[in-house]
């Protein structure tokens, strides 16, 4: 992270030259529109922001971005980001793929970026759809669900993105609506400032493979019934009026009347509540929106790294830091005490011959 | 004596790796030439006293230079009836074998087979073919052992020292630095003096035993090679890989990262950086393979020295990733330490088969370049110059390397990092708001390498991507000339580090019969080859290749000067596949599979007799 002198960026700074090619409508613009102004608004210089994707719609994302990036492989991104936050851990980084990408080819790798808490803001766009490919079954569509390749109905049960954050160790675990960008902004600031993994789901239309999905919880007239928001110590309500409310009763969460007197208070360092949290499914019960848990404190992978080489390192070579200088330059002396290491011996420039 | 070869066998408990290893150094630092082959079983700890539970360490000491661990076995130590079985066909007729009595019973005996009213020991066959000294090496440990207080597993444990005492006393080997080892490895910090102790004193036990028993072989010395002055260590080839490595990023002034996930021969190449932190090494143990090479390419992106290793079958999961980097022409090294296959094969043979799944084994045009390691010391060289290339032309380089080369040993003159060549590293530098855009595709006009800009540098901002690059710009395209121009780009970027290689050596007559030409961890077992062929009279010259793409530009000269070109190689004929797909020369294919380095002498039987000549034709090849 870098301070002093910041320059004054605007979202215009963080917008390349590249045409955006998604369809129109498509949910990626929105979140575009909020990346960039969150950017905008970050205390990083530009040159400091790596963004990584992997591949699908959500990936082409590092090309719309006036930062560094990586446009990579299927699923691979988290390894990619790893390697970069690692190497250089005063560097920004943001990766943003899809729910194919990241839950399905990339599962493993998503999951072993979390359980290590490595500094990265991830953006899962999940649509529940592949886009690039045109339409298939994701691993987060609906059982049943009819397209080209299950013309009789999927049959595998989609993945909870938000559970498995959790049970991946995820630090910072939130969930966002493409459309409600004021939300989403928040969303990904409080990512951003959160060392450690910050997993935010979104929920992003696919305006031509699967319009309308994600309809109940982001239109005007749904919504209210449909999403209950987070905030840190408040209430659980949702409703048009916030007239309905979330209690804990026998181990279950049921909706209750807003009057009630035991309405869950949300405590977003609660790991047993944010479990409970990660459950709520439509139409049964709202479904969250906010940060559903954040643990603060956890050192980072990249923290522990380094802490280690540090503790290691004689105490002449300490960081130089910089761009192009780096500070793990191994030195002439080690190189020296590392060739000589275990038993040695001489041959003299007459050897003894006998 | 100017040479001779010692083979330790046992079960995989019995620490022969160790008493072997020892005994490597023991005759290392008293000035021998000395070369190494472990040969141990994939399983940690096998049924004991089975055959496939045997492991074997395998050291050829000599007063000349050795390039391998030796065809036949002079000295067999067997530390139990598996373990004659098992090497009893490699000992010389007359050689000499050492068995630990104790263990030859019927229970043991019937482990490994034999049936039931069979001993080797009384083989009056064996006992005309071979020496044979019995010694009750269980019992004495135990009994060098009565007062120690330690355990019948403990005691046990230690019949390995015993071994080496004996043959530490035939062969005039000093105690000294075993004792030092010994020391070092159970006392400090495993705190256990009284193993300590007790190993020294089966070790003394052993060499006193071999000096005053009266039935043992005659004692035998071998004087020091003459070597080039300076200071010497012994190094495995994983052991120079791993130091290579950290050199190459010190003369580039950059730090390394190394990415890896555990794989049997390769691993030990990550153990060995992992204890590097006070070098700055980042290693990174990946949850795969895939993520080890993504990660490796994610460091590489902010101007580390970054290199990913494996074996065979993670190389192959690693494909689609080192292709990546063939688009993103950012420098890799990708280490294969490679092993008998396919798929999970023989994890700890020795195999070269993975030469063309290094130069093809990606999707499409995705030229990267190879080169393999000769020998373990040979790896420190190797390692530095595939960081070279990769730096030099942007790109990724395949270092190949094979169990063989990985777990064996030998001397090493440690150089001075000063007298090693630096590696030119160029981050370009911040560019103004009001200059030019920064074109992250343009090429330098000799190497045509691109501009290696790391995040953080002001006014460089750019995306690498998998999608076709316009040529300069490195904006997406799809302008079908434009891809034209880049896949040939890419391929010309490769060919022209060949402008950089040393030109191919020949050993022996620079024309005539025969060339022998090699590459890998053959050349010892070729060289040597060459040699007794020479000696005999044959105009047979010998050549080993350590750059495979591309290939040195006198290669085709140095070929077409033979009328004969043989390729022997450890797989069924690839470098002589690619020799005749390139120069359309008929080079014979000299091939042999066995999870094994072929031996000096198949290889000089079938380069002498022309009959047995055979050729990538699979139905010929013997
Ligand atoms: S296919 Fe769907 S997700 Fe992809 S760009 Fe089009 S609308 Fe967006």
């Amino acid at each position: 992270m870098t301070a002093g002198n910041l320059p004054v960026l605007t979202p215009a700074d963080f917008t390349t030259d590249q045409e955006v090619r998604w369809c129109p409508g498509c949910g990626d613009y929105a979140v575009l529109t909020a990346v960039r102004r969150v950017f905008a608004s970050l205390p990083h210089r530009r040159e400091d922001h790596v963004v990584v994707s992997g591949i699908g719609c959500a990936a082409r994302f590092p090309y719309y971005l006036e930062t560094y990036g990586m446009h990579t492989i299927h699923g691979r991104a988290p390894a990619f980001a790893t390697g970069v936050k690692l190497s250089r851990p005063d560097l920004h980084v943001t990766l943003i793929s899809g729910d194919g990408d990241l839950l399905s080819i990339g599962g493993n790798q998503t999951i072993h970026m979390m359980r290590r808490n490595v500094d990265v803001t991830v953006l899962l766009c999940n649509n529940r759809i592949y886009g690039l490919t045109k339409g298939q079954t994701s691993p987060t569509s609906e059982l049943g669900m009819q397209t080209k390749s299950t013309p009789g109905g999927s049959v595998d049960a989609p993945i909870n993105p938000l559970a498995l954050a959790l049970g991946a160790g995820c630090t910072f675990v939130a969930r966002s609506i493409d459309v409600d960008v004021k939300h989403l902004s928040g969303m990904i600031t409080h990512g951003a400032d959160h060392r450690g993994t910050a997993f935010i789901e979104i929920y992003q239309d696919c305006n031509i493979f699967n319009h309308g999905v994600w309809f109940y919880a982001s239109q005007k007239e749904t919504r209210p019934d449909h999403i209950v928001e987070l905030h840190h110590g408040r209430p659980l309500l949702f409703g048009r009026e916030n007239q309905r409310a979330i209690a804990l009763r026998h181990g279950r969460l049921v909706e209750v009347d807003a009057s009630a007197d035991d309405v869950l208070l949300h405590d977003e360092r609660s790991l047993g509540l944010a479990w409970l949290l990660a459950g709520m499914k439509s139409p049964d019960l709202p479904e969250p929106i906010g940060i559903l848990y954040r643990e603060p404190d956890r050192p980072t992978c990249e923290d522990l790294v380094h802490a280690r080489i540090r503790a290691a390192r004689p105490a002449s070579q300490d960081a130089v830091g910089g761009a192009t200088s780096d500070a793990l330059v191994p030195d002439a002396a080690g190189c020296r005490a590392l060739f000589a290491e275990g038993a040695t011996w001489s041959v003299e420039p007459e050897p003894r011959r006998s | 004596m100017d040479r001779l070869v010692i083979r330790f066998c046992g079960d995989s408990g019995d620490g022969m790796q160790l008493a072997g290893g020892q005994f490597s150094l023991q005759s290392a630092i008293l000035g021998n030439d000395i070369a190494t082959f472990p040969d141990f079983p994939a399983e940690i700890r096998a049924p004991r006293g089975s055959t496939f539970g045997v492991s074997a360490f395998q050291v050829q000491f000599a007063a000349t230079d050795v390039l391998t661990p030796g065809d036949q076995v002079h000295v067999l130590v067997a530390m139990n009836p598996a373990g004659l079985k098992t090497n009893l066909d490699d000992v010389e007729p007359r050689g000499v074998i050492i068995v630990n009595d104790d263990e030859f019973n019927r229970v043991n005996l019937r482990r490994c087979g034999y049936p039931d009213d069979y001993d080797p020991r009384d083989d009056p066959a064996l006992r005309m073919r071979y020496q044979f000294f019995p010694v009750s090496m269980s019992r004495l440990t135990r009994e060098a052992l009565a007062e120690s207080g330690l355990g019948a597993r403990d005691m046990d444990r230690c019949r390995n020292m015993f071994a080496l005492g004996v043959v530490s006393f035939l062969y005039d080997r000093p105690l000294e630095p075993v004792i030092r080892w010994i020391e070092a490895s159970f006392g400090g910090k495993r705190g256990r003096p009284e193993l300590a102790e007790a190993n020294v004193r089966v070790l003394r036990a052993g060499f006193h035993f071999a000096e005053t028993a009266e039935i043992m072989p005659p004692r035998v010395t071998v004087a020091p090679a003459p070597r080039q002055p300076g200071r010497y260590r012994q190094i495995s080839g994983n052991e120079a890989l791993a130091i290579g490595l950290v050199t190459a990023a010190h003369k580039a002034g950059a730090g390394l990262f190394y990415a890896g996930y555990p794989i049997t021969p390769a691993s030990d190449l990550l153990h060995a950086l992992a204890r590097l932190p006070h070098l700055g090494v980042i290693t990174f143990q990946a949850e795969d393979e895939i993520s080890a090479v993504c990660a490796a390419i994610g460091a590489s992106f902010t101007g580390k020295i970054a290199v990913t290793g494996s074996s065979g079958p993670g190389i192959t999961l690693k494909s689609e990733a080192i292709g990546l980097a063939v688009m993103y022409e950012l420098p890799l090294v990708i280490v294969d330490v490679q092993r008998a296959g396919p798929s999970t094969g023989m994890p700890t043979k020795m195999e070269q088969a993975d030469l063309l799944l290094a130069m093809f084994g990606r999707a499409a045009e995705s030229p990267v370049a190879v080169i393999a390691a000769a020998g373990p010391a040979d790896c420190f060289d190797m390692a530095i110059e595939a960081v070279r290339l990769a730096v030099h032309g942007m790109c990724p380089v395949m270092l190949l390397s094979d169990a063989g080369v990985a777990n064996g040993a030998e001397p090493w003159r440690i150089p001075d990092p000063a007298d090693i060549a630096p590696i030119p590293v160029v981050h370009p530098g911040p560019r103004a708001a009001d200059a030019p855009p920064f074109k992250p595709y343009a090429r330098d006009p000799e190497s045509l390498a691109r501009p290696w800009a790391v995040p953080g540098t002001p006014g460089l901002e750019h995306r690498l991507g998998g999608l076709e690059k316009q040529d300069i710009s490195g904006a997406v395209s799809y302008d079908p000339d434009n891809h034209d121009r880049m896949v040939r780009l890419r391929a010309e970027k490769i060919s022209r580090l060949a402008t950089r290689l040393p030109p191919v050596e020949v050993t022996g007559p620079a024309t005539g019969d025969v060339l022998l030409l090699g590459w890998g961890g053959t050349y010892g077992t070729i060289h040597t080859a060459g040699e007794v062929l020479r000696a005999e009279g044959h105009a047979v010259a010998t050549a080993h290749l350590r750059h495979l793409n591309p290939f040195p530009l006198n290669l085709e000269s140095v070929l077409r000067s033979y009328a004969r070109v043989i390729v022997p190689e450890v797989n069924q004929g690839q470098l002589a596949l690619l020799l005749r797909a390139r120069f359309l020369i008929d080079v014979e294919s000299v091939t042999e599979t066995r999870g094994r380095m072929f031996t000096i002498e198949s290889l000089v039987n079938r380069v002498r007799g022309a009959g047995i000549r055979s050729t990538p034709d699979r139905s010929r090849t013997p």
